[in-house]
Formats: structure tokens, sequence, C-alpha cells
């Protein structure tokens, strides 16, 4: 059988390096990762690849919507549509942040194991994304803990113990989370200096 | 009480304001609902979201939906375009290079006479033109291919679809030598000293319908009560934008770092109708340049939705007949009726109407009384009938 020829579309180096990782466990595929958003049309009509891969919320995406639906006399087909050939896995894909665009005629069995490639590596970025989120909330949030300390431990003449229990205790009154007593103190604080 | 959630889809654009102004200004809390915006990042992804369940409703292109009617699209549940959302709000760039030729021919910019830029256009394109849109169905397309139909630029123009917030990049590298966009990405482009704006989209087309509220016929039909309140909510945020003071404020609202993330200055030129149309700051003044409510700018009438139904069935090789009714039951003037009656919306007597006869702004009969419509002419004088349309 020939070898699948695939586009992975996608600016970040390393995520596309870990995409294309992921691919070649799948398969002897011939994998191009395209990362600049100038001439992707141009690019994709002439390589002709048997599926395209791109982040659902890629802007570009709409340029391939375009490859899909060429039928005008003087152009060539590159017929490319967003694979529906086993609904359950779409879902799957969209869900996990990919979409793929698949020539026209390809038989679903040789699609499935590159999108189940695809979108282990995609729940991948997702649950990175998530963790990196968390832990940048978590972050101002102690930071803003630490201002609200400061500002009670000046005001009330008190040492830095006795301002967080104050702020808890605040917190369990009102039944309010610690960081959420914290912001508004300190956003008083700045409106009465 | 607490307020039921919905989540809605909107890219950023200045016409996804009837969204932002009704989630800013609390006309979702009136109604009794929370509106949670998520900001979608191109139109493709937009019917995704709405097709696979993400998102309840979606700010898109009002030939979007009815594509999806033809089969041009995924197989999602069927598209039900309750209103619409805005009218208008387009404009045409040519590159600085065509810009400074056209200049040199003469040619005054305008920005309003569709003959005069079309000629001079033509004068110095030589034979072809590359026009940027932002999605293969939009109104953006059918302005642009109904501008230059006829002419030998009509013969050699070329559609390419290139995302809004790439059109100045792509015009700057020399990857289309045109486009046709919403604001605030043709202002974008200028201020950027790539191109120069030639033509508003409403001088094509005195009404140019633009965006809808889209919903999946399962939400409209599972869950009408919310389908009524969200459309409610929207619509109050339609006829406040187009009270004229308040649009430099929906400029501010819409340019923060939430929403468009762009200067305030930028949003305000569309949303004011003050459009500098090159660089060195030579402003126009386009009265009327985007509508959100004005002329019964929301209705989704059934004419509208053949007309662009019949165009692209055309274009595709598909039964017009089929495609007209397919798209004429998407538009949901029964739902927009139902509903948005008690929110004082006045209604048309009729759901069709023909479309492009009003030069002029035309009083028809409705429910109130009268109703003040258009003018919704054609540059070139169509007129269209959905019972007499072209096969």
């Amino acid at each position: 059988m020939a070898r699948l020829s695939i586009i992975v579309v996608e600016r970040d180096r390393e995520r596309a390096l870990r995409i294309v990782d992921g691919l070649m466990a799948s398969g002897d595929h011939a994998i191009t990762v395209i990362a600049e958003e100038t001439g992707l049309a141009r690019r994709i009509a002439e390589q002709k690849p048997d599926i395209v891969l791109i982040d659902v919320a890629d802007p570009s995406r709409d340029v391939l919507e375009e490859l899909a639906l060429v039928s005008g006399p003087m152009e060539r087909p590159v017929a490319m549509f967003v694979d529906r050939s086993d609904e359950h896995l779409t879902r799957a894909a969209i869900e996990a942040g990919v979409s793929a665009y698949v020539v026209d005629g390809l038989q679903p069995e040789r699609i499935k194991p590159i999108l189940d490639a695809a979108i282990a590596r995609f729940h991948m970025f997702q649950k990175m994304r998530a963790e990196l989120a968390a832990t940048k909330a978590a972050l101002e949030e102690r930071k803003i803990i630490d201002r609200a300390k400061a500002i009670l431990m000046k005001a009330r003449g008190i040492d830095e113990e006795a301002a967080y229990a104050l702020l808890r205790k605040t917190a369990m009154d009102q039944k309010r989370r610690v960081a959420d007593i914290a912001q508004q103190l300190v956003m008083a604080a700045g409106l009465l200096t | 009480m607490s307020l039921a959630p919905l989540r809605l889809g909107y890219v950023p654009l200045i016409d996804a304001a009837p969204l932002i102004v009704a989630r800013e200004l609390g006309f979702d809390a009136e109604e009794g609902l929370r509106f949670d915006l998520i900001r979608l990042q191109s139109w493709a992804q937009c019917r995704d979201m709405l097709g696979m369940g993400s998102i309840d409703a979606a700010h898109m292109l009002v030939p979007l939906p009815i594509a999806q009617a033809l089969g041009l699209g995924p197989a999602y549940p069927r598209f039900d375009l309750a209103m619409v959302l805005s009218v208008g709000g387009q404009a045409i760039v040519v590159s600085a290079a065509l810009a400074d030729a056209m200049r040199a021919q003469g040619h005054g910019f305008g920005f309003g006479d569709p003959l005069a830029a079309r000629a001079a256009l033509q004068a110095v394109a030589g034979g072809r033109l590359r026009v940027g849109v932002p999605f293969p169905f939009s109104t953006q397309a059918e302005l642009v291919l109904r501008w230059l139909a006829g002419t030998d630029l009509g013969a050699g123009v070329s559609i390419h679809t290139v995302p809004p917030p790439l059109m100045a990049d792509a015009l700057a590298v020399g990857e289309v030598d045109a486009f046709c966009v919403g604001e605030p990405w043709a202002s974008y482009a200028v201020e950027r000293g790539v191109g120069a704006l030639v033509l508003a989209g409403r001088s094509i087309w005195a009404s140019p319908p633009e965006k809808g509220l889209v919903l999946t016929r399962d939400f409209t039909e599972a869950r009408p009560d919310e389908t009524g309140r969200m459309m409610r909510a929207i619509w109050r945020a339609c006829r406040w934008l187009d009270q004229a003071d308040n649009r430099s404020t929906a400029a501010e609202i819409l340019s923060r770092p939430d929403y468009l993330n762009l200067p305030p200055e930028l949003s305000e030129r569309g949303l004011l109708g003050r459009l500098h149309v090159t660089a060195a700051g030579e402003v126009r003044h386009f009265s009327g340049f985007i509508r959100f409510h004005d002329g019964a700018a929301n209705f989704p009438w059934r004419s509208l939705a053949a007309l662009l139904a019949q165009r692209i069935a055309l274009r595709h090789g598909l039964n017009v007949d089929w495609a007209m009714e397919q798209a004429m039951g998407c538009f949901r003037t029964d739902l927009y009726r139902q509903h948005l009656r008690q929110a004082g919306a006045d209604l048309p007597g009729a759901s069709s109407r023909i479309e492009g006869s009003m030069v002029h702004a035309t009083a028809v009969a409705s429910e109130m009384g009268q109703m003040i419509l258009g003018p919704d002419a054609f540059f070139d004088g169509e007129t269209f009938d959905p019972a007499f349309a072209a096969r």
C-alpha cells in the first residue's frame, strides 16, 4: 500500500514535532509540517496530501474549507473535506482540538489510526494547557494573598501569621475563598490610597 | 434567582457587538439568562462547535447556515437562523500599489461610487485580480462577485479565503490584490499602510445581511423558552446599538482585551461610519455604514435566504428550486414573530419580499401600522423575486 502523505499545519515547532512523533508511531507516512500562514492554500494544492491535520482553533482552517470546495473548471480539484467517515471519531477529534481534512475516496480504515494518533497528542496538549493555566492562576492568587497580608500587617500592626488568620476567618465567616477576600481587600485598599 | 447559562460563540469583529453588548449591559440577565461568550478563531470552528453542540448559539455569516442546508459542509444537525444581527459593515480594500496607480489615473477614493471605483480598478489591474474574502460562503464573496460581474475584471477575478486578522498580511506580501472584509479588519489594513479603502459593501447592495444568530434546530425545538429569551436579549442589544449616542460606548466595550483586543479608535471607525480611506487620514463619512436594528434589519426575510441560495446553487451546480426551498426553511420568520412580538418588535405583514426593489427607504404595512424598510437596491439595478428567480 502506498505511503500516505500527511500535512500538519502547526506554527509551534515543539508541538509540531510531538505530533509528527505520534503519527510516525502509527505507521510509515510521508509527513510535512507547514508553519507559515501565508501561501497555505498554494502549498497544499501543490503537494496534494491525503490528509491535513490542523488545530480546531487555527484561523487558517477557513483556507482549508475553500480547498474542500473548489469546483471551478479552471481549478485543479483538491477535494479535501472535513473527515466524516466515522462520526464518533470526528467528534472525538474536535473535542480534542484537532480537525482532519481528508482527500476524497480515502478508505476509513486508513484514516482511523492516524486520527487516533493525532487525537492522543492533542489530548496531551489540552492537558498541558489546562495544567499551565491552573498553575498560573494559583501563582496569581498567591501574589494577591501576599499583598492582602501586607496591607493588613501595615494597617493593623499585626504579624504575617495573624494577618493570614484574619483573612482565613473572614473567608470562612462569609463562606468565600481566601483568594476572593484578598482580592476585595487589595481592590478596596487601592481605592483608598 | 439564578441565571440560566448559555454558551454563545462569536468571531471577533465589530458586528459581534449585539452579543457582547447584551452580555455587558445586562440584557441577558433581564431575560433570566447569563451569556458565556466564547471567542472563536474561524468560521469553520464556529460551525463545528455549533454542530457538535459545544455552543448553544453562534454569531455566524448569514450564508453559512444556508450552505449547511445545501449539504456544502460537514453533516451536522440542521441549523436555523433566528434573526439577522447586522446589515453592512463590509469594505473593499485594494493594495497600496493598486491604490497608487488608481490615484495616478485621477481616482478620488470617494468610497461610495461602485462604478467609478470599478472603472478605476479595471484600468490598472491588468485583467486579473485576486480578492480575499473571509469564507467561501460569505456576504463578502457575494458582494465582490456582483460588483465585478459582466466586466473584463469579472472574467479575471479569483476569490480566495483569508482569515480576517490575516487579510492585511496577505495584502502586504502580495498573496491577494484586494479583499472584502467586515470591520475593523479593513481599517486595520489601512492603518498598517498596506492598502486603501475603495468601497463600502452597502454601495454595492444597500442592505447586505452580514451576520445572523444561528442555533441548531434541535435547540430551537427542545428549548423554545430559552430560544425566545436569548432572541429578546439580543434584539434589545441591537436596538440599543442603533441609538446614535451609544456607538462610541459600544466601541469602548468591544475593544477590550477579552473581545477584539484592538484600540477603540479602530473599532469606532466602522461603528460611527467615519472611515479613513488611506493611512494619510483622508476621512469619508458613510451614514449607516453598519446597522444593527433600524429598517427592520433583524427580520430574517425568506427572500434573502432564497437569493443567497440561488447564487450558491448556481456556482455549485445544485438544483436552484430545491436550494431555495431548503434555505427558506432555515430562515425562521416564525420564531422571529413568535418571540419578538412581546419584546415590542414591529412585524412586517409579509415574510418574503422583492429584494433590491427599494432605492429609497419605503414604508410598508406592519402590525403596528407602518414599518420603514430599506433602501435595499443593488447597484446594478437587479431585483430578485423568489418566484421568478433564474434557474
